[in-house]
């Protein structure tokens, strides 16, 4: 009898149901897809952190006499620029100044979207009435004119880019927040906690903060992918980065001029840019499927 | 009808104004004098006040941005720095080209989508689906100024069927509608097709799968209707939501033109932006940005007009 009891006890755990994250998390390492991005950024991602460390040749040392060598060239596998600087050391280092220009205007527009949106959306009347319709000024224009716009009248750099990215995405973020809260905000549990007591501070902190943070989150993540594609989109045009710098967009640019003599190496730049932006358009897929359970 | 109409107009003043502010305001949050484009480098402080008079930077900052909308209501947006020409003029001389160059990629872009969109939603996870979607997500990812790129080294440099840059033979002259001008639309115009095609491949894709899975469908079906008749209905039903993003779509073509433009030297308003965000000509930044942002206003407008039209169900909400 007592044998039955604890073979019973030690099942149990295995029949526990399953929190929502820790299935949304089954979910998506079970995605081939998600994994594999996942595992290409990880990738860029480490080896630009480490890139001081790979044994890469100086990213910044040109040499007049080996302009463009193609790729394959012994010593230089992906070639050389139209300084002469090694294209594979570049590329590596390049996406330390691209991956932090492009995915930091995403995270300050997450936090700030994401308290307007939280604010606007459990607040509502006047409150709401006034951030959103800032908002719509801002969707007034689209996004890449926006984004040039305000980088051109700050003038070029790394800084004026975040800014400008963030102001360009901060709308956008708030708007998905709003829409969620408002969404969670009708719902009985919230009525609960207001009943039993509970501030608005902590409504929003413990009570709707997890809820909504998951979609607006999801949405962050494939925005990462537009604000790579701009970020590096205002180096190419030569409102962020500054050379001699490695970034995967002012490369793009400088190495223009040399598509007639070396294309596939001028070429290279935006292949990273394209891998980084495409991975995080199909984790976001990836994430929005698993997290939704009704399927 | 007439009165959602003036509902939607009277909503889009403010928004205007507001628009009108955000473009004013950017030449001030300019670091440095915006005079220092225009004076000379060993200016004088005579001169140097006189001119700030001239150009009314002397005044408290509503009382010119009074002025200012006030003159480009009545179609003056001043004088570009670098030409001297009338900014009204240079904007509006290369909006044509570039809304030349939306509509080509609007073309394409909204024909592929939409078949995209249409056969991966009724085909939903089988490959057809799939390859669908591949193509949508690599059209949403790419950098359509790389592809612009890798598209003039493919078909310019390498294979030499089609020109590089530039909008026609002999200089960015005159557009005609002849091969000799055609051949310089179809590189910049594929380039900017892909981005709108990824969208609304997705978006279609989404509409019809949603749509199918109505009880409705099922109902047809019952009724014992054609397959063809029900994608008839499917259709009918996605067209309002096709119609919105399509709108949208061809707004950031017009507005977002800037780097395909610097890509293929296309004369358009995004390259008139580009040249005069580095020459410093903030009138002329000022007046193309302000004209493209009212594009777009007027674009969203009328796709909210056109989704009334055809979906009753908009007015009434």
């Amino acid at each position: 009898m007592s044998a039955i009891t604890d073979d019973a006890l030690q099942a149990a755990p295995a029949t526990k149901a399953r929190g929502y994250w820790a299935t949304v998390g089954r979910r998506i390492t079970r995605d081939k897809v998600s994994m594999a991005c996942a595992l290409i950024l990880v990738l860029i991602f480490v080896s630009a952190l480490c890139a001081p460390w790979l044994g890469l040749a100086d990213p910044y040392q040109g040499s007049m006499i080996r302009r463009l060598r193609h790729i394959g060239t012994p010593n230089y596998p992906l070639g050389t620029d139209e300084l002469g600087r090694d294209m594979l050391a570049r590329l590596i280092y390049g996406g330390r100044l691209s991956l932090i220009i492009g995915i930091l205007p995403v995270i300050f527009a997450f936090v700030i979207g994401t308290s307007l949106g939280l604010v606007a959306g459990y607040v509502g009347g006047k409150l709401n009435t006034a951030i959103m319709r800032t908002v719509d000024v801002f969707y007034a224009f689209p996004s890449v004119l926006l984004a040039i716009a305000i980088s051109g009248a700050l003038g070029a750099g790394i800084v004026n880019s975040i800014v400008s990215l963030t102001i360009v995405f901060v709308p956008q973020i708030t708007r998905v927040a709003e829409s969620v809260t408002t969404g969670v905000r009708n719902m009985d549990f919230v009525e609960a906690a207001r009943a039993s007591g509970a501030g608005p501070f902590t409504i929003m902190r413990v009570h709707m903060l997890g809820n909504v943070l998951g979609p607006i989150f999801v949405y962050a993540t494939g925005l990462i992918s537009v604000s790579m594609i701009l970020a590096a989109g205002l180096s190419f045009l030569g409102l962020g980065t500054k050379p001699p710098e490695p970034e995967w967009g002012l490369m793009l640019n400088t190495l223009r001029t040399a598509i007639y003599v070396n294309p596939w190496v001028a070429a290279l730049p935006g292949a990273m840019i394209f891998a980084v932006s495409i991975c995080f358009n199909l984790l976001s897929d990836g994430m929005r499927s698993a997290m939704d359970i009704r399927n | 009808m007439l009165l959602y109409i003036a509902r939607r107009i009277v909503y889009v003043i403010p928004i205007v104004i507001s628009v009108a502010l955000v473009c004013f305001l950017l030449v001030h949050i300019t670091p440095g004098d915006p005079l220092v484009a225009v004076l000379p480098a060993d200016a004088s402080q005579e001169l140097a006040a006189q001119l700030r008079t001239a150009y009314g930077f002397d005044r408290p900052l509503p009382v010119q941005f009074g002025l200012w909308l006030w003159r480009a209501v009545n179609g003056d947006l001043g004088h570009s720095i670098a030409t001297g020409r009338p900014v009204l003029t240079e904007v509006l001389r290369a909006v044509g080209n570039t809304v030349t160059l939306a509509i080509a990629a609007a073309l394409i872009g909204f024909t592929l989508g939409l078949f995209f969109g249409l056969i991966a939603g009724y085909f939903r996870d089988t490959w057809i689906d799939k390859v669908a979607t591949s193509i949508a997500i690599a059209g949403v990812s790419v950098p359509h100024y790389w592809l612009g790129m890798v598209l003039v080294i493919i078909f310019s440099v390498q294979l030499n069927w089609l020109p590089a840059v530039g909008a026609g033979p002999g200089g960015s002259g005159a557009w005609g509608w002849d091969w000799e001008h055609l051949r310089y639309l179809i590189l910049p115009a594929i380039t900017t097709s892909v981005i709108p095609m990824g969208i609304i491949t997705r978006t279609v894709r989404a509409l019809t799968g949603d749509i199918l899975s109505q009880d409705f469908v099922e109902a047809l079906r019952a009724k014992g209707l054609r397959e063809t008749d029900v994608f008839r209905h499917v259709i009918k039903n996605a067209a309002p939501t096709a119609l919105a993003v399509m709108g949208l779509q061809l707004g950031y073509m017009l507005g977002g033109s800037i780097l395909i433009e610097t890509v293929f030297s296309w004369p358009g308003s995004g390259l008139l932006l580009n040249s005069a965000i580095f020459q410093r000509d903030l009138p002329l930044l000022q007046g193309t940005i302000l004209v493209l942002a009212l594009f777009f206003v007027a674009l969203n407008l009328l796709v909210d007009i056109a989704q009334a039209a055809i979906d009753p169900r908009i007015k009434r909400s």
